[in-house]
């Protein structure tokens, strides 16, 4: 009896594998379209910025990569002054982000050390920046930073950066220096290092992976910044990125393939560290959820 | 020996992060209540005229439409991201080879700015030359001239979903991890048990992924608050005003009608919105970042 009831349940598994198999399909279905809704306009980036010009809005289907590739347009956009752009861009994110984990970094161990009433509110204080959409801050920045006569530097674009990047940075780090043992601590007061050899000797090695982490989140979002530039800069000298592919595509409004070579070089470094890191920037990613 | 107190040392590590913060996040956070009570163009000497913008932003529904502009696209920006990124996690969490190989892909939308991308999508869905409407007119689906963003009544929708492409593979990392906690052995149980895909998915992924979906939405609501790149890009805050949510908003009064008055007060509304969603997140399902955080301390 008791043997004729398995044999009925591993029919039955058996059965329900084999539906399983048609779930799997939907499954996979709906897996390869999203690769086609998600990588197919990347493509289609990439395709355009090799076509020419001439005849792209009347010529051959544009869905399809061109017989006839071109690398012209790219001449054109770093003749339109890319490379010095790249270089504003890489500026700003390289100093906003050493500064926005460094700063969060020791305030981040000085949380995590003491047990002073007052640093419990300066941690609070920060908290509440999370909870505050600090974009609503731009107006007084802008004046702040032209009082401060850096309207239209880079200086003026990574001072803020910098302020805004710390909450989440420091909620992120606070999670990970806590995470070392205590013991590890006293092991090194006891030796009699000070709270700065503790923080550069034991600390930052520890928590060196998560510090890597956070710091691809915030250049991620620092190279991608479009609101900063827009408000707190005007000349073409201190251009960055993104806001030079948007005023590129309003110079060369019809001009799609020349556009689209401007897109692909605005994300070319990204795109080659995540060829050769992928699972650094995934996990640099994550890091953005605060955990 | 070192121990809780603080010294000279701790007081110094703190300060860097605690300077650039109040001068350059939260006093200017403060001041911008100030600003919404003058009449200042930025250049000339600053009047104060009290609570007048504020009446003329309620009174012409400017700050009202805005408000819930802002609310109808978070709420689609909830719809379409969602239920696709639980899925997709789901998906993402196999062990299948494939699987690996197709995340690799997906994340490839989240390293272009939002200003590429709006640059990339306005000549996609350009109603006389752009790729949707001739692949739509290719297989036979209306007439193949749609302007899609030009459309007051679609404007706001497609850019959702916009939204959605580049943002739906970040979330669903979220969920990707939390589908790899779920116990292998709970599916077991169940399939021995002789319940269906579906029936696995409702009564086993879902209820386990719960907290995910709580911390997704929270990320999805408060990110759309203050979305404007792509936004500014794409539509400018038209047609007429179809697309202007409050950051928009906010950014026209202040930088194109040189207002810094008005600005500043669709910057509090804004603010205090923020301030609310995060109480309504905080009492509505006890979750919050920082709950977490003072559990710790």
């Amino acid at each position: 009896m008791a043997e004729s009831q398995t044999m009925l349940n591993t029919n039955n598994y058996e059965q329900r594998r084999h539906k399983h198999s048609w779930t799997n399909i939907a499954f996979t279905t709906f897996g390869v379209i999203w690769l086609i809704i998600s990588f197919y306009p990347v493509l289609y980036i990439l395709m355009s910025s090799l076509r020419e010009q001439n005849g792209f809005l009347t010529g051959s289907p544009t869905w399809l990569p061109t017989i006839h590739p071109t690398f012209s347009n790219y001449l054109t956009v770093l003749q339109a002054g890319f490379v010095h752009f790249f270089f504003n861009s890489l500026i700003v994110s390289v100093l906003s982000v050493i500064f926005t984990v460094a700063f969060s970094l020791f305030l981040a161990y000085v949380i995590v050390r003491s047990r002073s009433r007052m640093v419990r509110i300066i941690f609070n204080i920060f908290l509440i920046g999370l909870a505050l959409p600090i974009q609503a801050a731009i107006i007084p920045v802008y004046v702040l930073i032209t009082k401060m006569g850096l309207y239209d530097s880079l200086g003026g674009l990574v001072l803020p950066s910098i302020a805004f990047g710390i909450p989440l940075t420091l909620l992120f780090l606070v999670n990970f220096v806590r995470d070392i043992p205590n013991e590890l601590y006293e092991s090194m007061g006891i030796e009699g290092a000070s709270d700065f050899k503790i923080l550069f000797h034991l600390v930052t090695p520890l928590a060196l992976p998560s510090i890597i982490s956070i710091a691809i989140y915030q250049f991620i979002l620092a190279w991608n910044n479009f609101l900063f530039p827009l408000v707190l800069t005007q000349s073409d000298n201190v251009k960055v990125l993104p806001l030079a592919v948007v005023q590129f595509q309003g110079e060369h409004t019809m001009d799609i393939p020349v556009t689209m070579a401007a897109v692909t070089l605005s994300a070319l470094p990204l795109l080659i560290a995540y060829i050769f890191g992928g699972r650094f920037i995934r996990r640099g990613m994550m890091a953005g959820f605060g955990k | 020996m070192l121990g809780t107190r603080m010294n000279w040392q701790r007081w110094v590590m703190v300060l860097p992060a605690l300077v650039f913060f109040v001068v350059f996040a939260l006093v200017p956070m403060c001041v911008a209540v100030y600003y919404s009570g003058l009449s200042w163009d930025g250049i000339t000497d600053p009047i104060w005229v009290g609570m007048k913008n504020w009446v003329t932003v309620f009174k012409d529904g400017e700050a009202w439409q805005s408000t819930w502009l802002t609310i109808e696209l978070m709420g689609l920006c909830w719809i379409t991201q969602c239920p696709l990124s639980l899925v997709l996690g789901v998906f993402m969490a196999g062990k299948q080879k494939h699987r690996t190989v197709f995340s690799i892909f997906y994340f490839i939308p989240l390293l272009f700015s939002a200003a590429a991308i709006g640059v990339t999508w306005s000549y996609i869905l350009n109603p006389n030359f752009g790729l949707v409407n001739a692949i739509l007119k290719a297989i036979g689906i209306g007439n193949g001239n749609e302007n899609w963003l030009g459309n007051p009544h679609l404007a706001l929708f497609i850019v959702s979903l916009i939204i959605a492409w580049q943002f739906v593979p970040f979330n669903s990392l979220l969920f990707q991890g939390g589908a790899k906690q779920i116990p292998e052995s709970l599916y077991e149980a169940a399939r021995i048990d002789g319940a269906g895909p579906f029936r696995i998915f409702f009564s086993i992924t879902l209820p386990q992924l719960k907290y995910t979906i709580v911390t997704a939405s929270v990320l999805i609501l408060t990110g759309t608050l203050t979305y404007f790149d792509l936004i500014y890009v794409l539509t400018g805050g038209g047609p007429g005003s179809a697309t202007q949510v409050l950051a928009m908003d906010m950014y026209k009064q202040a930088f194109i009608n040189n207002d810094l008055g008005m600005g500043s007060v669709m910057a509090i509304i804004l603010a205090v919105f923020g301030l609310v969603l995060s109480l309504l997140i905080l009492k509505f399902t006890g979750f919050n970042r920082m709950d977490s955080q003072k559990e710790g301390m």
